[in-house]
């Protein structure tokens, strides 16, 4: 009996799960691009791109992510121009974007932070080199900064993507029915949440576990000059001290 | 000219419905979200020093506690463990109550709901605190732990003279930023009902019908709480560690 409550239960969140990753996705994708954008706002040298990247970074890391996804969700359709735009109004109306919307907004502000703390540490001998060499800006920028950069901020990058994971569960506060959403549902139904929240509680860890391993493994493949050397090459005579 | 009306405008109903007591009980919201979070840290501090301790062990089961609490609570979403401490302490209360027979067999007995929250909170905001904790411990020079031991201290000596100060000391830059954390993680508990900042945003935005205004006002006194810690945490900083300064 209990047992086919769990397993019940278990399957319709389950279901929501394509919803929660939709969810997810999206707002991930469009995070990163306005994150982009921020990072290259703030290391392009103008004085105004800074201005307004530090603001942004400070508003949307300095207030909670619910009050963001109200703030859009129920305040921006107060403006005439919003909910008179062919534009606006499609997406401002539908909870779903409106959550999107906000992930993305917010995860940009944390993530524009990893992206210009890699850069800065990136080792400016490599670069020296690489100018040394007469690479072009460009192919400096791609060849050399870049993947650099990005495997620093890869570390920073997967705890921003967990934290991501854990806000699609905001969702269910403006009616969508993904797993939060789903599990609140059988919840009041059956007045049984310890049972219903674990094994949502399950299907969440599992899935931000397997982001975790996934990052890991990732990080792993990209990083082999970081890796201790394999046993055969200990035979090798170590490099003396002195150089 | 004419957005600058529809501005003045805006700005004059602003006045008008924060002076009719809106005002009033917001600055009780920001009260409730700060004993929220403070207690909600008061909680953490004592669950993450001791997962900190667990996850140092030497014990194997005792680190795996510790590693299964910090993975868990900082693995879940929020919203999941404060809907698990709020209703599933509802059902624990009320199966309790109805099995002694305090109350009637359809009777259900809530969990208080400051309650609920503030535990939820806490137990997220000590997975948190853990980590610091434990990066702080394995920051101090393993030499002053021997040294200790060398001159014959006992645990709780050495615990008491040489870990806890040197550890609060490197802990405050990590506490400042969970402390971030947990007022913004605090924003959640609206949905169990307690009156702190969020949740009269809602009340406001739902019987005045100017969402816009109310959250705004809303995220800005945010803004505020977290910007202000900030400047609180540097100086605390600062004081603890006075005496590591170089000379100039």
């Amino acid at each position: 009996m209990a047992f086919d409550f769990y397993l019940s239960t278990m399957w319709s969140v389950l279901k929501a799960l394509p919803l929660t990753l939709e969810i997810w996705f999206f707002g991930i994708a469009f995070g990163l691009l306005i994150a982009t954008g921020l990072t290259w706002l703030r290391a392009s040298g103008y004085k105004l791109g800074e201005y307004f990247t530090r603001a942004y970074v400070f508003i949307f890391r300095g207030s909670p992510l619910l009050v963001q996804l109200y703030l859009i969700y129920f305040g921006l359709s107060q403006f005439d121009f919003v909910r008179h735009s062919p534009i606006l109004w499609p997406i401002l109306r539908d909870p779903m974007y409106c959550t999107i919307v906000a992930m993305a907004l917010n995860t940009a502000a944390y993530e524009s932070e990893i992206f210009r703390g890699a850069l800065r540490a990136v080792p400016v001998g490599q670069i020296e080199a690489a100018k040394a060499f007469g690479m072009s800006a460009f192919t400096r920028f791609r060849l050399v900064t870049l993947p650099i950069a990005l495997r620093l901020a890869l570390p920073a990058y997967s705890t921003e993507i967990i934290l991501m994971t854990k806000a699609t569960a905001l969702a269910s506060v403006v009616t969508i029915m993904e797993m939060m959403g789903t599990a609140q549902k059988i919840q009041h139904d059956t007045f049984r949440p310890i049972e219903v929240l674990t094994c949502a509680g399950v299907i969440y860890l599992l899935l931000n576990l397997s982001i975790a391993r996934l990052f890991a493994w990732v990080e792993y493949r990209l990083s082999p000059h970081l890796r201790p050397p394999p046993e055969q090459s200990q035979q090798i005579r170590p490099v003396p001290e002195v150089l | 000219m004419e957005f600058l009306n529809d501005l003045k405008d805006q700005v004059s109903t602003a006045y008008e419905l924060l002076a009719a007591g809106w005002g009033v009980q917001l600055l009780w919201g920001i009260a409730w979200t700060l004993a929220v979070t403070v207690v909600s840290m008061l909680i953490g501090a004592v669950l993450g020093s001791l997962v900190a301790a667990a996850k140092l062990s030497h014990r194997g089961g005792l680190r795996f506690i510790g590693e299964s609490y910090t993975t868990v609570f900082r693995g879940e979403p929020e919203l999941l463990i404060i809907y698990l401490f709020y209703y599933g302490g509802t059902q624990v209360l009320t199966g309790v109550a109805r099995s002694t027979g305090s109350i009637g067999s359809t009777d259900i007995l809530n969990m208080p709901s400051f309650l609920g929250g503030v535990l939820a909170v806490g137990i997220i905001s000590g997975a948190y605190q853990a980590e610091v904790f434990r990066g702080s411990f394995l920051a101090i020079h393993r030499g002053e732990l021997e040294a200790a031991r060398a001159y014959g201290m006992s645990a709780w000596l050495r615990f008491r003279l040489v870990i806890v100060p040197q550890v609060l000391r490197l802990a405050v830059p990590g506490l400042g930023n969970v402390w971030q954390l947990t007022i913004k993680d605090s924003a959640l508990i609206s949905v169990t009902g307690v009156a702190e900042l969020m949740l009269t945003a809602n009340k406001a935005a739902r019987s005045t019908h100017h969402s816009l205004l109310f959250y705004t006002v809303a995220g800005i006194l945010y803004l505020v709480m977290t910007s202000v810690s900030t400047p609180i945490f540097e100086k605390a900083e600062r004081y603890t560690s006075r005496s590591f300064t170089r000379p100039k």
